[in-house]
């Protein structure tokens, strides 16, 4: 029964003085081992060089400001609920008097935690989220621990900074 | 120049004699071969000592790196952890004293009989390749023929011996 | 007296020149294969990586150092000892350069000079395989013996074909010592030319005795674990797989002072006619002699990498039947055939056999019928 037209056929006759004495075999084999010797080698020198991940990659979470510095979470909670590994956690709070240049609604996060442990990088999170808050971003990865009590990302690692915001293709 | 020779001598032939007696002496036969290979590097430095360094280099080559490799290699593969002396019997024991007393004995009476006759002239060249393939092939031809025939039989027995026959089992 | 200075000096430069070519030539082979393999290699430490083979000694020198309970601790040690001994004893004989003129004297570029110069590095390459038995055996343990086994058959079945086809080289020269048969080589007169079969043996013979793919079956992991190595740990693995390189680089010189030329080179005389005949010149001359043996030798260190990387390991019986079948039986040919052209003064008689063979080769495979050529073919689509 013949599935597939790639098939070799082995031939089994006996090998003749040429074949048997390797030489020319051998000399074949050496100038492709030579041909690789002197091509363009392909490895990216992983930290000095990064390979772009494309736009749809799913790395650092960030959490994101609008254009005059206000956090943009409301601290609804969608995020936490969508999340399939439960790894989002929030504690809502009220804006005061004199904190709307911080915060762009009433109600705003007080604590914002992601247990980076648990999270699976779906990106659930950036499309439950109504307000376009939470979003992960393309070109960052989120780096090893070292130690258990880094795992937990509160507000200061994913707050946006407003000398380095973070945009993806398209929204400018 | 001469006395430091000396000392070299002196030294050379008491590592030889040592090593020959620990061929003799050293219960782990991995041992023995090992210091009859330091008893064959003593012999090639006393060839050297002569100016003969053709003997001395063909001496390593043919028995230390052929032939004790060869011993090391049979010896390597006896279970050398289950090897007593005990196995040996009394009987045995009493027939090499003999064998070997007899021999210790001839070897005396003939070395009693021995005249060491004084070299005439010290020839630089005795030792080398040249000379030496003058004496083989001109005056000792004809021992030198025999002795290629008779290793010739010897392998063609070796051979012989090794073959596998017909029907026999393959390993 | 100062002629015994320059001589000890020359002595320390040659040691410390295997050494050092050894050490870099472990960064070399990683560096081939990444090349070979589409990668760039070691090139974390220092520049190109440059600085690898010390990272490496010094892990090697900070590692336990672990001896077998059950191992016979005095030739477990004695093994390493004598791999390097036997290895690093080898380069003395090989004539690295012509002469150097200081004052009066003229020293050569030399180790020692010897009249068995060849027979020199013959004998100690049969003894390099006492380092790997005495440490195989005494690890006490299966696969190192097994390793061990393998490597001293290995050894004393490819020295015959070596001998006999270096057999071939001290008939057309006339003498035994290396520097006779490099300045027999005048020029562009190299051996190859006229030892073709010769140095195709002798190079095969050459890998094997250096245990190197394809044929480092001693060592071969998918069988043996690690060969004669496998218990060993620390600095003294490092002596085991130093000595290895460093017999890779003797070899490299050997081949090219039998038959690459040693230190001469197309077009000598006229160089050295042109850098005069006093001291300076000759000196000159003899440097360049120098450069150009070295670059030899480095291309066969290379070409022992090129190998590796190339080819897949011998079935030990296929090794077996090479030495014994084919590689001897061939270099009793080759031996008569240059017999054959020193009666009749023909030098280049050798070629005859290598002709004889190719020919053969060539006819043979051309009448092979065409369906049944090509090992693989196609099968026809439907």
């Amino acid at each position: 029964m013949q599935l597939t037209n790639r098939a070799k056929k082995i031939d089994k006759s006996e090998m003749t003085l040429a074949e048997r004495m390797y030489l020319p075999a051998i000399a074949g084999g050496m100038a492709i081992t030579l041909k690789h010797f002197f091509k363009k080698k392909p490895t990216i020198n992983y930290p000095e060089q990064k390979r772009y991940l494309g736009p749809v990659f799913r790395g650092h979470h960030i959490l994101k400001k609008d254009e005059e510095g206000r956090e943009r979470c409301t601290a609804c909670g969608l995020c936490a609920v969508a999340c399939p590994a439960e790894a989002i956690s929030m504690v809502a709070a009220e804006r005061k008097e004199g904190e709307e240049h911080k915060y762009r609604e009433e109600k705003y996060a007080a604590v914002y935690e992601i247990n980076m442990l648990r999270c699976i990088f779906c990106g659930f999170c950036e499309e439950a989220c109504p307000k376009q808050a939470i979003y992960l971003r393309h070109d960052e990865f989120v780096p090893v621990f070292m130690n258990r009590d880094e795992v937990i990302y509160g507000k200061d690692k994913l707050v946006e900074d407003m000398n380095h915001r973070y945009l993806r293709e398209g929204w400018k | 120049m001469q006395n430091q020779i000396l000392y070299v001598w002196y030294l050379l032939t008491a590592v030889t004699i040592l090593a020959a007696l620990l061929v003799v002496l050293a219960k782990n036969p991995i041992h023995s071969v090992l210091s009859l290979v330091v008893t064959f590097f003593c012999l090639s430095a006393h060839y050297v000592l002569l100016n003969a360094q053709f003997l001395a280099v063909v001496n390593i080559i043919v028995y230390a790196g052929a032939i004790m490799v060869l011993f090391l290699f049979v010896i390597m593969f006896l279970n050398l952890r289950e090897y007593t002396e005990e196995t040996k019997s009394n009987f045995a024991k009493l027939g090499a004293a003999v064998v070997g007393g007899v021999t210790l004995v001839a070897i005396i009476a003939a070395l009693k009989k021995v005249q060491y006759p004084m070299p005439m002239r010290y020839d630089v060249r005795t030792g080398f390749v040249e000379t030496l393939g003058e004496v083989l092939f001109r005056d000792y031809l004809l021992p030198f023929e025999l002795v290629t025939v008779l290793f010739f039989v010897a392998m063609v027995g070796a051979v012989m011996l090794g073959k596998r026959e017909k029907g026999e089992r393959h390993f | 007296m100062e002629v015994f200075w320059i001589k000890a000096i020359i002595v320390l430069v040659i040691f410390g020149l295997s050494l050092v070519v050894a050490m870099y030539s472990t960064w070399a082979e990683r560096k081939v294969a990444g090349y070979m393999q589409d990668r760039p290699g070691p090139n974390r430490a220092g520049w190109g990586g440059l600085l690898q083979p010390l990272a490496d000694a010094g892990k090697m020198f900070f590692k336990e150092d672990f001896i077998p309970l059950q191992a016979n601790k005095w030739l477990f040690i004695a093994g390493p000892c004598l791999a390097m001994l036997t290895a690093l004893m080898s380069s003395s004989v090989v004539p690295f350069g012509d002469t150097i003129k200081i004052g009066e004297h003229e020293i050569q570029v030399q180790g020692i000079e010897v009249n068995i110069g060849i027979l020199w590095v013959f004998g100690v390459v049969s003894l390099g395989v006492y380092g790997v038995m005495v440490g195989g055996w005494a690890s006490n343990n299966k696969f190192s013996l097994l390793g061990a086994i393998r490597a001293a058959s290995q050894n004393i079945s490819y020295e015959l074909a070596m001998g006999l086809s270096l057999i071939a080289i001290i008939m057309l020269t006339g003498s035994l010592s290396v520097r006779d048969i490099v300045l027999s080589q005048h020029g562009a007169a190299w051996n190859l030319f006229y030892q073709p079969l010769g140095f195709i043996i002798f190079l095969v013979c050459a890998f094997a005795e250096c245990n190197r793919t394809p044929f480092d079956l001693p060592e071969c992991e998918a069988e043996l674990v690690g060969g004669y190595h496998t218990e060993y740990s620390s600095m003294k693995l490092g002596f085991y797989l130093f000595a290895e390189y460093i017999n890779m680089f003797v070899s490299s010189c050997v081949i090219s002072a039998l038959y690459f030329g040693g230190f001469n080179y197309p077009f000598m005389d006229k160089v050295a006619e042109a850098l005069g005949s006093d001291a300076t010149g000759h000196n000159i001359a003899t440097a360049i002699g120098f450069g150009v043996f070295f670059a030899k030798a480095l291309f066969f260190v290379f070409f022992f990498m090129w190998v590796r990387w190339t080819l897949p390991r011998f079935r030990y019986d296929q090794l077996m039947n090479l030495g014994w079948k084919n590689l001897i039986p061939l270099a009793i040919l080759n031996v008569i055939t240059t017999g054959i052209g020193i009666l009749l003064d023909i030098r280049w008689f050798s070629w005859v056999a290598m002709i004889a063979i190719v020919i053969i080769a060539v006819a043979q495979s051309a009448m092979k019928p065409k369906s049944a050529r090509g090992i693989l073919e196609a099968a026809p689509s439907r």
